[in-house]
């Protein structure tokens, strides 16, 4: 399959434009689209293409998620463009209590296939109100999937997918991911929701891990291979559904886990996949799981201070040694 | 012979009303005698608003609902077994019993949903008035809420952004003069929840809830106003709850005399002066009614009272339209 190089930002506008072109039912609302083409330039050369369907809001959360959710109830197919993830709080009614629940609450009678997009992630000094990671909060609502791809080629998959799903789907892009470039194929393809990804293969140490930390598991398990250390990056890519089977072929692979994202460890979504390993795959393990994550602290402004809490690829090597070290 | 539709048209109104008040107050000696789980919430004193709006409105004009829903369901036109049913917590409701008397819904009668959050309907509205729009129908949204809803942010949020972009949502304020036991004089900073429209650019009518003619007119004016592309529009009907917020609430907020003197304006009563007054209704007439509308829901009872439970093991079901693929595993999702 021939490909070329895309920025995730690049795969995103082409996944919306295929998406937009194939079903008239597809539109985006949000704030700032249409002047810059989305405070990413995730949307650039869409309004111009699809005029009236790229709709600027007044910044009005609330009632712009529940306009999708109205609008997804009524036979179209919205793609809802949250700003800033930290601003979720804002339409948290919107999306946990109504977007969620509404097909379970009316006994299956309706679907709902919105996409329900947002930038998060800290490392641009942006502080406590635009750099949060929130995708635990969701994983913990029935009724929502959760997505959170990192490399171009994830990203345009899933969100053709997921605007074609009928299900509210929540869609979280790390902001420092957006100028990442990698090999998207000429032609189109879709990847299913709950599918994982091998980016490395190893037989050591598996890292389960999505988003950002991709690139930093990447990087530490280049380094670890020089001493030897082969680490396995599974990228989970969707957080509901988790794809359990990939999980469990590398776990009963390589028998040690560490557990990656940038949120604050707590009650985070690695505490339920360590969890659920201990259930399911207890024998399999040969040490114990450890989590990679941020100490539980909102995000510094100052640059020491940000990245004293941000845990990047020293941190999983550092995870990688300790589990390493431990004697069966 | 069916009587002329000039008579007929009044006299359906009157139906209508006589309906929601008997299933109302059937909800309401079941729940007294322990025969319907949860909680509910009677509109027994507020039917004229329902009635009125969904005279104007066609089958394939949406409505968004409160938890003060059922009267605003069966003007729509809901099947009261089936309403029943649900609130029985039964597997033939409107929701198989996942929903209960807060949450119905018909999707196919355009009901998007009565709502367990105050104000929980305004942004649906707005959404499915832009889908309208979007997909170029002439369909309106009616958007009913309390006096209570409209001091939370979504009613703000929906009212500029249907104004806007002219929405054809009409947003009713069902203004029965308690959000649950704050009276609205306390809690709301105008006289008028009418005036709030002023602020968004659209109309706003403040009328007598009680009078099922005047909303009819105040909503008929409205959707036209909506049908033509002109906009939304927010009607305020005052009216009054005779009965407590939920069933078993003590009513501390206010006296007997009170309650006793708006139950003088009974909308059904006002109403019925009206017809005999006009020739359009007599006795007899009156009790053939009244006694439909309770044979109606009796046997809307016997219907919800025979239907099984649910399989407990269905409390799994229906949260996903799509494939979850090994999510779905023993024991449910996880």
């Amino acid at each position: 399959m021939s490909s070329r190089e895309l920025t995730n930002t690049e795969a995103m506008a082409e996944a919306l434009k295929e998406e937009m072109e194939r079903d008239p039912s597809v539109f985006i609302i949000g704030e700032d689209l249409t002047a810059h083409g989305g405070i990413f330039g995730q949307f650039i050369g869409l309004p111009e293409a699809f005029p009236g369907r790229i709709i600027d809001t007044p910044i009005s959360e609330t009632a712009i998620v529940g306009a999708g959710l109205g609008a997804a109830l009524t036979g179209m197919r919205p793609f809802v463009d949250l700003h800033f993830a930290d601003f979720v709080t804002t339409a948290m009614d919107e999306i946990a209590n109504q977007a969620a629940k509404i097909r379970y609450m009316f006994g299956g009678q309706t679907k709902i296939p919105m996409v329900i997009w947002a930038p998060d992630g800290a490392g641009l000094s942006a502080a406590a109100h635009h750099s949060q990671s929130l995708e635990a909060w969701f994983v913990h609502t029935p009724g929502l999937k959760v997505v959170s791809p990192c490399l171009p080629y994830d990203v345009k998959g899933l969100i053709k997918t997921a605007i074609r799903d009928d299900d509210p789907v929540v869609f979280f892009m790390h902001k420092k991911i957006f100028a990442k470039k990698g090999p998207v194929p000429d032609e189109e393809y879709l990847i299913p929701l709950g599918s994982a990804d091998l980016k490395t293969e190893g037989s050591d140490v598996t890292v389960i891990t999505y988003s950002i930390m991709v690139l930093h598991a990447m990087e530490a398990a280049q380094e670890l291979a020089r001493e030897g250390i082969r680490v396995e990056v599974l990228d989970l890519r969707t957080l509901w559904p988790l794809d359990w089977e990939a999980v469990a072929r590398s776990v009963s692979k390589t028998h040690r886990v560490v557990v990656a994202h940038e949120a604050c460890i707590t009650g985070g979504v690695g505490a339920e996949v360590a969890a659920r390993i201990q259930e399911e795959l207890f024998d399999e393990l040969d040490a114990p799981i450890l989590r990679v994550g941020a100490p539980r602290v909102p995000h510094p402004f100052s640059p020491p201070l940000e990245s004293f809490i941000l845990p990047g690829p020293q941190n999983i090597m550092e995870a990688v040694h300790r589990i390493m070290e431990t004697e069966i | 012979m069916a009587p002329a539709p000039s008579s007929e048209e009044p006299l359906s109104l009157y139906r209508t009303m006589w309906r929601i008040r008997a299933f109302e107050t059937k909800v309401g000696e079941l729940f007294a005698s322990n025969r319907i789980p949860g909680f509910v919430h009677l509109s027994i004193g507020q039917e004229a608003i329902p009635t009125g709006v969904s005279s104007v409105l066609g089958p394939e004009d949406y409505i968004t609902s409160t938890h003060r829903g059922h009267g605003h369901m069966l003007a729509k036109g809901a099947d009261p077994r089936r309403m029943m049913a649900e609130l029985f917590g039964k597997s033939t409701g409107y929701c198989k019993g996942k929903g209960g008397s807060m949450h119905i819904a018909d999707f196919g009668l355009g009901v998007l949903g009565a709502n367990g959050v105050v104000a929980g309907g305004f942004p649906i509205a707005v959404g499915a008035g832009l889908s309208c729009k979007l997909r170029g129908t002439r369909q309106v949204v009616v958007c009913y809420f309390g006096d209570g809803a409209s001091n939370r942010g979504p009613f703000h949020e929906a009212l500029n952004m249907a104004s806007i972009w002219k929405l054809p949502v009409i947003f009713v304020c069902e203004n029965n003069r308690f959000a649950s036991t704050t009276p609205v004089g306390y809690s709301t900073s105008v006289g008028r929840i009418a005036v709030r429209a002023k602020g968004y650019g659209m109309p706003g009518k403040s009328i007598d809830g009680n009078q099922v003619l005047e909303v009819r007119e105040a909503a008929r004016e409205a959707v036209e106003r909506a049908r033509e592309g002109e906009g939304p529009s927010l009607i305020e009907a005052r009216t009054y709850r005779f009965r407590g917020h939920f069933e078993g609430d003590p009513q501390r907020y206010r006296t007997k005399e009170e309650v006793e003197k708006a139950i003088k304006r009974d909308p059904i009563l006002l109403f019925r002066r009206e017809l005999m007054k006009r020739g359009l209704l007599d006795p007899e007439r009156d009790r053939e009614i009244q006694e439909a509308a309770q044979k109606e829901m009796e046997e809307a009872v016997r219907f919800a009272e025979e239907s099984p439970l649910p399989a407990p093991e269905e409390a799994l079901e229906d949260l996903y339209a799509g494939d979850v693929g090994q999510a779905a595993g023993k024991g449910g999702l996880r």
